[in-house]
């Protein structure tokens, strides 16, 4: 093992270790199996459904502890309560502008026509007249939907989560972009958020924050604020090392150095930061109706409810278009941000800002005084429609299609899910374990080797070993389809703009459209299995992957393609032996991205027939008496999350240095 | 291999002046434990490959020791991975040195609080870099200002005196454009206005035009050449290239592996290469256009008839071929009305040759 | 040339605006503001809505009555069970208007913290057990008789059963006992967990459609009863105590009594949205109509409460507070 992690002196011995390494990685996975067969099915560490075990009994404990001090604690009468106190005024204030009845007034302060007016100005102002034209459209498109005033609590909700997101994120984003200290400290921190199921903290959110806009705005912003921090981090960090360095050179101080330097020049990336900051707020959206959230949520909740499959996708495609509208102003936003807006005379342009202020605010004041701006005038059918063409096509894909797909969910099931589940739930833990670590260590390093023998034993200590396997095992096999997605759709965007803007508002839906509007299409056409839940993961993460592909065969210098069609190569040849291996770093991120959204669908898998950890954190999240278990199920996740993470990292940080190491 | 680091001031400059910077012994060490190598006579003999070996360090500058005299154009060279950018950085502490002495005008700028190095960057060094290090949101005014706005000058004494470096770099009407809309040599110009716009006692130039064309290269330097002439800074310009150095040095620091190879002034690194590495340096430089007369003279024979023309013994061999080969008899070399020697047809024709066993 | 273009704009854009500003002429209607609630001893009531249909025909014809006989603002919140209860000690949550059993929450917030206390009856029973689509039932009339389900395993194996029978439970917020009946009855069936309501209903509508085999966990009341009639698989009667110790249990579930919880303070302030809940009181079919309009006559709860109660007067009067 020594010799095979000592990175240092790959230089010389490389003709050998060449060969050793993957060797090494053979024969271990040979001993396995020759010790499965044998030791099958012991010590698999098995736990009935209704059993807890200590651990989840104490959490159920301090669970009800914390429930039970809610009314004395100082904690709770003087921070939390305050906390509350501001979020739910936040929110029903926006509430009040936008969507609900305030101020004595039978409607918003804001109708209709004063918020499309607005969103399009400021869609111009930031960004550019396509986006204005799209948000325009889009907003009016959520009256047409029947859907008005369900997609205006969405936007108030997310508003206040993104703007208190951004409020705390920026700043530790801007510290962890400058601390390497605080950057290692809260990169953990980040992963739990990102990675803890939702549906684990819901319940012991309302606790502490009660029923209301408070619990649901914080729930959302738990998992928004992470990329709000990640990408300022990252912004700071990639800032071009000449002009800061020109700055120190001339004597700036520390905060000279952020404000006149790092700032300006990383401000395109942290808007690209506030684009992602919202775009995770709105996949909270179904999720937090579950706490009473207001919303486009309830109504795809609701829906789901009566199985009415048109009525939840109405309400998704509401969500799916206010997603992509704010993705395209933000991003517009963005390039404004760094390249200015090109326009010619700014004269006009400071003209025309004032000309376009001035109609906006005439329709706000339209839509405060006057009835037809306020409310948006009835009988749009477009929601009708949109939700019988859903449920037409959804009969007759599981009229039409359903033996075709139950073939491939036996196919996949029975030639590749059952045998990978048997190899890693029925191995003896102590077994899976030493692999686990084992490859880690061979095909990363020895702190890969150090995270995953903490994780085995942080899995072992859950008390959810087997369910945990059973997890690994569907989240592998739904990241090797969404790799194989990513590759050949990936490619062929990369390679083909047309198809790229064709695809490309596919995968958005893909990525924005809540997993419960797909639920009961997915169950219909692939039945209540492991393979529906790998269905649901796929649709999630393909898109990411997808694009990380495309991105990265497209960012190949146009020089070197050409130089293989120089040297004669057909387009089979192109791709296999310039673009792929070009395209490697965007391969190895679209891998690490595809399995961490895979495994923030496995609560989601839960739903529709996997077991397993998603199940349990379901479970924990219905019944009081399985929360400690809901919770240990919750925090597996994570840990394989974490787990499948540094070593991926680690291998391909590997990967990465060996090449190089040959020159120096 | 070992050198007299210690470098003298020698020729234009003159031997009694106190030097603005004094450079003592400086180590940059990068690495765990970077501090232990400069201390331990075991690690610090060591070549870079064992070092990295043994400590996993990297000695980027090593045991470097120079004076810059006032006025001055001092010029580091050496070829990448020489150390010669770490040791720039290291005069101004943008790079921490791991050991040794730095003394500005008689002060150690290694000793200097955060305040005091601020204040130093502020009023007495600036900088010109490589890759330009503008700022591109930014106009042309705004950048050139730009030390002088971190300094805490009002706007309107910014803008007045960046325009009065735009205009002496030769930008007049580019005031208000942004940097990617310049060409890369008019960045650079750009660069030395900023540099230039603090009034600092000295000017620090890390290989400002590497990455500019040749002609372009050719124009700025003439501009350095100009500038030095006009406001006479002390400039310590860092190169790989060689005929860049001899061009606008008045002295020359050949680094190698951090090491400092050779000091000295450019035809005393071409006449009299310190050891072979050097001497495969400079071995395609056209000798005739580095060298003077002093490296090439002898000492009068009696059969020589020395009544022949009379030249300095800084005249550069070029300047002096047409007289030395009109001349029917050696050229006499005099300093202060004393013969050093004379010049022949043989001396001049074997450099004009190129004969490398002429000096 | 540029000043022209400038006077163009603003020409141009000045001209919407004051085209906007004749619209204004136009009128409309114009908002008034309203005047403050309508007073009355009721103030705000605030329901819990449990998430499935039978709760919302319930919650909803409460609300109705509340609404327009008392004249109480009613506040609907959307929760869990779970939360619902919770919500119960910090004050959020007055009545949940259909419970399940859940004797664990009643042992908690009942007894142990006394946030709550039971307000009686619904009226409703609950039955919760093994169901078939009703093609099964004709086709294999002894299918629902628990002794020959083992005969009928292998009908139900699927790639999730791991070559047993499959027997499929549903949304985790219910009770189930399915595991230790499967165990103890010494049947050769794997429980696989569909996770949730909406997947277990697809299940059986697809089962249906498509005569396949499907044997799962469902209860009655449920609106989709009334779109397919599933049949119920009878197992061991079901005698007091016999499901006392969860890994013992050998028995059918028990017939649920489904009752009204209420906040401790909410019942002890006595109002008159109390005394509604207290009184409310109807049949499994009352709700089963009301259900219907909701899942698949697509009504809002609203209309379709307000729809019932005017066909039921006089059920409702009976409900009042008296006074």
């Amino acid at each position: 093992m020594a010799t095979t992690t000592m990175t240092g002196s790959s230089t010389r011995t490389t003709p050998r270790r060449r060969i050793t390494k993957p060797l090494a990685v053979v024969g271990l996975l040979a001993l396995w199996l020759v010790a499965w067969t044998l030791l099958r099915g012991q010590d698999m560490l098995e736990l009935p459904r209704a059993t807890l075990t200590d651990l989840h009994h104490w959490l159920n404990d301090v669970n009800d502890s914390v429930g039970a001090s809610r009314n004395s604690n100082p904690l709770f009468l003087y921070f939390f309560n305050e906390i509350r106190a501001v979020m739910d005024a936040l929110v029903t204030f926006v509430q009040g502008l936008i969507a609900q009845p305030a101020y004595g007034r039978p409607v918003p302060v804001l109708g209709w026509l004063g918020v499309v007016a607005l969103v399009s100005y400021a869609s111009w102002a930031f960004g550019n007249w396509r986006v204005a034209l799209l948000a325009a459209g889009g907003f009016t498109l959520f009256g047409l939907q029947g859907l008005w005033q369900e997609s205006m609590d969405t936007l108030a909700l997310t508003l206040v989560a993104v703007f208190v997101s951004l409020l705390f994120g920026i700043p530790l984003g801007i510290l962890a972009g400058v601390s390497d200290r605080f950057h290692r400290l809260i990169t953990p921190v980040l992963d739990l958020m990102q990675t803890m199921p939702t549906f684990v903290y819901l319940a012991p959110l309302t606790l502490v924050f009660l029923i209301g806009p408070a619990s649901a705005t914080i729930a959302t912003l738990i998992y928004a604020m992470p990329p709000a921090i990640r990408i300022t981090a990252h912004g700071i960090r990639s800032v071009p090392a000449p002009p800061v360095e020109a700055t120190d050179s001339f004597g700036a101080t520390r905060r000279q150095r952020l404000t006149k330097a790092l700032l300006p020049l990383s401000k395109r990336t942290i808007v690209l930061g506030v684009n992602q900051t919202i775009m995770a707020a709105l996949a909270m959206v179904t999720v937090a109706a579950l706490i009473d959230a207001p919303g486009l949520g309830k109504t795809v909740i609701k829906a789901l409810q009566t199985t009415d499959v048109g009525t939840a996708f109405n309400a998704g495609v509401a969500i799916v278009v206010m997603a992509i509208v704010l993705d395209r102003v933000t991003t517009a936003a963005s390039i404004r941000a760094e390249q200015g807006g090109g326009e010619a005379n700014p004269r006009i342009r400071r003209l025309l800002l004032a000309g376009f202020g001035l109609v906006a605010a005439v329709c706000s004041y339209l839509s405060y005084t006057y009835l037809w701006a306020s409310e948006f005038p009835e009988g749009g059918q477009l929601g009708e429609y949109l939700s019988q063409g859903a449920t037409t096509v959804t009969t007759w894909a599981q009229h039409n299609l359903a033996d075709l797909t139950a073939a491939v969910k036996d196919g996949v099931t029975i030639a590749l899910l059952n045998p990978l589940e048997a190899l890693l739930a029925e191995s003896p833990w102590w077994l899976m374990g030493a692999v686990i670590v084992l490859l880690a260590a061979l095909i990363g390093n020895l702190r890969a080797a150090a995270v995953a023998a903490v994780c085995v034993g942080l899995l072992v200590g859950s008390g959810l070993w087997n369910a945990s396997m059973v997890t690994l095992a569907m989240t592998l096999v739904a990241t090797l389809l969404v790799v194989t997605l990513g590759v050949v759709i990936g490619v062929w965007m990369g390679r083909s703009s047309r198809a790229d803007r064709v695809i490309r508002p596919v995968l958005d839906a893909g990525q924005t459209m809540p997993a419960f509007v797909y639920l009961i299409p997915v169950v219909a056409l692939f039945s209540v299995s492991r393979f529906s839940a790998i269905v649901a993961g796929v649709v999630y993460a393909a898109p990411v992957a997808i694009k990380l592909v495309a991105d990265g065969v497209r960012a190949i210098p146009e020089s070197t393609v050409e130089a293989a069609t120089a040297a004669g190569s057909n387009t089979w040849q192109t791709i296999t032996k310039v673009q792929l291996p070009m395209a490697r770093q965007s391969l190895l991120l679209a891998t690490n991205q595809g399995l961490i959204y895979v495994l923030s669908m496995v609560v989601i898998g839960g739903l529709v027939g996997a077991g397993a950890l998603g199940y349990e954190v379901v479970a924990g999240f219905s019944q009081g008496q399985l929360y400690g278990k809901g919770l240990a199920a919750g925090v597996a996740i994570v840990v394989l999350g974490i787990m499948l993470d540094r070593i991926a990292r680690a291998a391909a940080q590997r990967s990465d240095r060996a090449p190089s190491a040959n020159q120096t | 291999m070992s050198t007299d680091t210690a470098v003298q001031p020698r020729g234009q400059v003159n031997d009694h002046q106190t030097p603005v910077i004094s450079v003592r012994n400086l180590w940059k060490v990068f690495g765990p434990n970077a501090e232990r190598v400069p201390g331990s006579a075991e690690l610090a003999a060591l070549s870079r490959r064992e070092l990295r070996e043994r400590a996993r360090c990297t000695a980027a500058v090593r045991e470097v020791s120079f004076d810059v005299a006032p006025g001055e154009v001092f010029v580091v060279m050496g070829l990448s991975g020489s150390g010669k950018s770490t040791l720039v950085r290291c005069l101004t502490r943008l790079i921490e040195p791991t050991a040794g002495e730095v003394v500005f005008e008689g002060e150690d700028i290694l000793r200097a609080d955060k305040k005091r190095l601020r204040e130093l960057r502020r009023r007495k060094f600036s900088m010109v870099f490589q890759h330009f290090g503008l700022l591109p949101y930014r106009t042309v005014v705004d950048n050139v200002g730009y030390g002088l706005e971190i300094r805490g000058a009002g706007r309107a004494e910014r803008i007045r005196r960046a325009n009065e470096v735009i205009e002496l770099v030769g930008l007049d009407g580019y005031e208000n454009a942004y940097p990617d809309q310049l060409s890369g040599g008019m960045q650079q110009r750009v660069g030395l206005a900023r540099a230039l716009a603090g009034d600092p006692d000295v000017l620090f130039f890390d290989e400002p035009f590497s990455a500019l064309d040749p002609l372009i290269r050719r124009d700025m330097q003439n501009e350095v050449i100009r500038l030095h002439r006009q406001v006479g800074k002390t400039m310590v310009f860092i190169t790989h290239d060689l005929s860049e150095a001899l061009k606008l040095g008045d002295r020359i620091l050949l680094m190698r592996d951090g090491n400092v190879v050779q000091a000295g002034t450019g035809d005393e690194l071409v006449g009299a290469p310190a050891d072979d590495y050097v001497r495969d340096f400079v071995q395609d430089v056209p000798r005739a256009d580095v060298l003077t007369l002093r490296w090439i003279m002898r000492p009068a024979r009696d059969s020589d008839q020395l009544d022949g023309p009379e030249l300095g013994p800084g005249v550069i061999v070029r300047d002096a071929v047409r007289t030395v080969l009109a001349a029917d008899r050696p050229v006499r070399v005099v300093e202060n009305g004393e013969l050093l020697g004379v010049v022949g047809h043989a001396e001049v024709l074997d450099i004009v040759a190129g004969n490398q066993a002429g000096a | 040339m540029r000043s022209i273009v400038n006077k163009r704009v603003l020409a141009g854009v000045s001209l919407s605006a004051v085209a906007a500003l004749t619209l204004t002429a136009c009128g409309g209607d114009k908002i008034e503001s309203t005047d403050a609630a309508d007073s009355g001893d009721c103030s705000t009531f605030t329901i819990a809505i449990n998430p499935w249909v039978g709760y919302e025909a319930n919650a909803a014809v409460i609300a109705h009555v509340a609404e327009t006989e008392l004249g109480c603002k009613v506040v609907k919140k959307d929760l869990k069970e779970e939360i619902a209860w919770q919500g119960f000690g910090t004050g959020q949550v007055d009545a949940i208007v259909e419970n399940w059993g859940h004797d664990d929450l009643k042992k908690k917030y009942i007894e142990d913290q006394q946030t709550a206390v039971n307000a009686g009856s619904t009226g409703v029973e609950g039955v919760i057990g093994w169901y078939v689509p009703p093609w099964m039932a004709e086709e294999y009339p002894d299918i629902t008789d628990w002794n020959n389900l083992n005969k009928y395993a292998s009908l139900f194996e699927t790639t999730e059963s791991g070559g047993k029978g499959q027997l499929l439970d549903g949304d985790p917020s219910f009770v189930t006992n399915d595991e230790a009946l499967v165990k103890n009855l010494g049947l050769d069936y794997q429980v696989v967990y569909a996770g949730s309501e909406p997947a277990l209903i697809q299940a059986f509508r697809q089962a249906e459609e498509k005569k396949e085999p499907v044997l799962g966990y469902f209860y009655d009341p449920q609106w989709f009863l009334s779109e397919i009639e599933l049949v119920k698989v009878d197992l061991p009667e079901y005698q007091e105590g016999c499901d006392a110790d969860p890994e013992k249990v050998a028995c059918d579930y028990p017939v649920y009594d489904l009752d009204k919880i209420v906040s401790k303070s909410f019942a002890d302030a006595n109002g008159p949205a109390y005394q509604l809940v207290d009184n409310f009181n109807w049949s499994n079919e009352d709700q089963n109509l009301v259900a219907r309009y909701i899942a698949q006559d697509n009504m809002s709860p609203e209309e379709a409460a307000e729809k019932w109660v005017e066909a039921n007067q006089d059920k409702v009067e009976a409900w009042l507070p008296q006074s």
